[in-house]
C-alpha cells in the first residue's frame, strides 16, 4: 500500500506482496526507432471506453507497470522520440507489452 | 482571475529563469526526479518529508510552512512558480498550501515536468544556493479546506466532485491503477458526488484545458450547480488539488474547497453513507 498517489519506481521488481493469483498486472517496455529502451516516457492506461485510468513514467530500463483488472485496455506512450498506442486484452497475472514510439 | 495570473507557459518559464524575484520550485513525491535533472535554478520540495507532519496525520502547520520556505530561500514577496511530475498533482497540491497560508504570488507551470520533458527543454543537476529568508506564513485559510464533518453535511447540499478514475468512483478499484490494490477501507463514493476524473481537466501533455472546455466539462457534462459551493476530493487530496485549481483558479468559482482527507479518510469512517456504482446516488 502506498500513502501517495504517485507512481512507484517502475524499474523495481514486482513487490513480493503482490498476489498474482489476484492481481492483473499490465507491464512492458517502451523502445524507440532504434530499438533502444526509452527512459522518461509517459505511459498511460486507458480503459475500454478510452477513459484515462493511470499514468507512469518509465525508468532506466524503459519499463512500465499497471495494476488493473481483466479486460480490454489501451496503453498510450508519449516521449521525446514520439508516441505509440497499444491495445491489450488482459488476463489475471502478468500481461507483457512492448510499445515502439515514433514520430 | 485570468489564466495568466495563475499559470505560466513553458516558454514564459524558459524566458524568466533568471528573473529576480521569480523562484521555481519542483514539487514531487519521488525527488529522484529532481536529482536526475530539474529546471535551472529550481529548488525542490518533497511532498512527504517537507509537506506532511512527521507524526500526526496532517500536513505542516503555519510555523512549519514558514520554516520550510525560509530554509528554501523563498521570501513573502517572491513570485513562486511551481511544477512537478504526475501532471502537476503535487505542484497543484503545493499551490493549494501556498494559498492556504496566504502567499500573494504563486503560479503553476502549465504542463509541469511532463510538458518540459516532452519539449526536450534543458534540465540541470546543479542545486541552486539561495540565502535563507525569514518567511512568515499567514494563518491557515479554512475557506479553502474541507474537513470530514463538513463533507458529510454537504451530501445533497453542495457540489461534491469526485476526481478519481471511474473505476475507483464506482467501487471497482480501491486505488489508482498504477498501485497495487490491497487496501482495507470500503470502496465507492460519497453519495451525490459527481464523477469528473481529474484527467478530463488536462490535455495529454499535462497542460490544463481551456476555460471554455473546463466550463463545458463541469457544468455542461457533469452538472455542477454554479449557484452552490463545491468540495473536491480524491484518494488523498492531490488529484483533487488539480481539480480545485481548475475550478477556483481557472474558472473563478469563489467557494471551492479541497477535502484532503479524501477517500482514505471517508472510506474508513464508521457509519457514513457510501454509494456504489456509476451513479451519484441520493442523500
Amino acid at each position: 500500500m502506498s500513502d501517495s498517489c504517485a507512481a512507484p519506481d517502475q524499474d523495481l521488481a514486482l513487490p513480493a506482496s503482490v498476489d498474482l493469483e489476484k492481481e492483473t498486472v499490465l507491464s512492458g517496455t517502451v523502445v524507440n526507432d532504434e530499438g533502444e529502451l526509452v527512459q522518461g516516457a509517459y505511459v498511460r492506461l486507458l480503459d475500454g471506453t478510452g477513459e484515462f485510468t493511470a499514468e507512469v513514467v518509465t525508468g532506466e530500463g524503459g519499463q512500465f507497470r499497471f495494476f488493473a483488472a481483466p479486460g480490454k485496455w489501451t496503453l498510450r506512450a508519449l516521449s521525446r522520440y514520439g508516441d505509440a498506442t497499444g491495445e491489450i486484452e488482459a488476463a489475471r497475472g502478468v500481461n507483457e507489452t512492448k510499445l515502439a514510439v515514433s514520430r | 482571475m485570468a489564466r495568466e495570473d495563475v499559470l505560466v507557459t513553458a516558454d514564459w518559464a524558459e524566458a524568466n529563469l533568471d528573473t529576480p524575484g521569480v523562484v521555481f520550485v519542483e514539487v514531487d513525491e519521488d525527488t529522484s526526479a529532481y536529482d536526475s535533472g530539474h529546471i535551472k535554478g529550481a529548488v525542490k520540495i518533497d511532498w512527504k518529508d517537507d509537506l506532511q507532519d512527521p507524526v500526526r496525520r496532517d500536513f505542516v502547520n503555519q510555523e512549519q510552512f514558514s520554516q520550510l520556505l525560509s530554509e528554501r530561500g523563498i521570501a513573502n514577496d517572491d513570485t513562486v512558480v511551481l511544477y512537478g511530475g504526475n501532471n502537476n498533482w503535487f505542484a497543484a497540491y503545493a499551490y493549494w498550501y501556498f494559498k492556504l497560508y496566504g502567499h500573494e504570488s504563486v503560479k503553476l507551470l502549465d504542463g509541469g515536468r511532463k510538458k518540459w520533458e516532452l519539449d526536450a527543454r534543458d534540465v540541470v543537476t546543479e542545486v541552486p544556493k539561495r540565502e535563507a529568508t525569514e518567511y512568515v506564513a499567514k494563518p491557515l485559510d479554512w475557506g479553502l479546506r474541507a474537513k470530514r464533518d463538513e463533507v458529510e453535511a454537504a451530501i445533497g447540499v453542495k457540489n461534491l466532485i469526485d476526481v478519481r478514475s471511474p473505476d475507483e468512483y464506482a467501487g471497482r478499484l480501491l486505488a489508482p491503477a498504477h498501485l497495487p490494490q490491497e487496501q482495507s477501507q470500503r470502496a465507492g463514493h460519497i453519495p451525490t458526488a459527481l464523477s469528473v476524473p481529474w484527467s478530463k481537466a488536462a490535455n495529454e501533455d499535462g497542460t490544463f484545458k481551456s476555460e471554455d472546455e473546463l466550463r463545458e466539462l463541469y457544468v455542461g457534462e457533469a452538472g455542477l450547480d454554479e449557484s452552490k459551493s463545491t468540495i473536491a476530493y480524491c484518494r488523498i487530496g492531490e488529484r483533487s488539488s488539480h481539480t480545485w485549481f481548475a475550478l477556483r483558479e481557472l474558472l473563478g468559482y469563489t467557494d471551492v474547497k479541497n477535502y484532503d482527507g479524501s477517500w482514505t479518510e471517508y472510506g474508513s469512517l464508521v457509519g457514513v453513507p457510501i454509494a456504489l456504482g456509476d451513479e451519484p446516488g441520493t442523500k
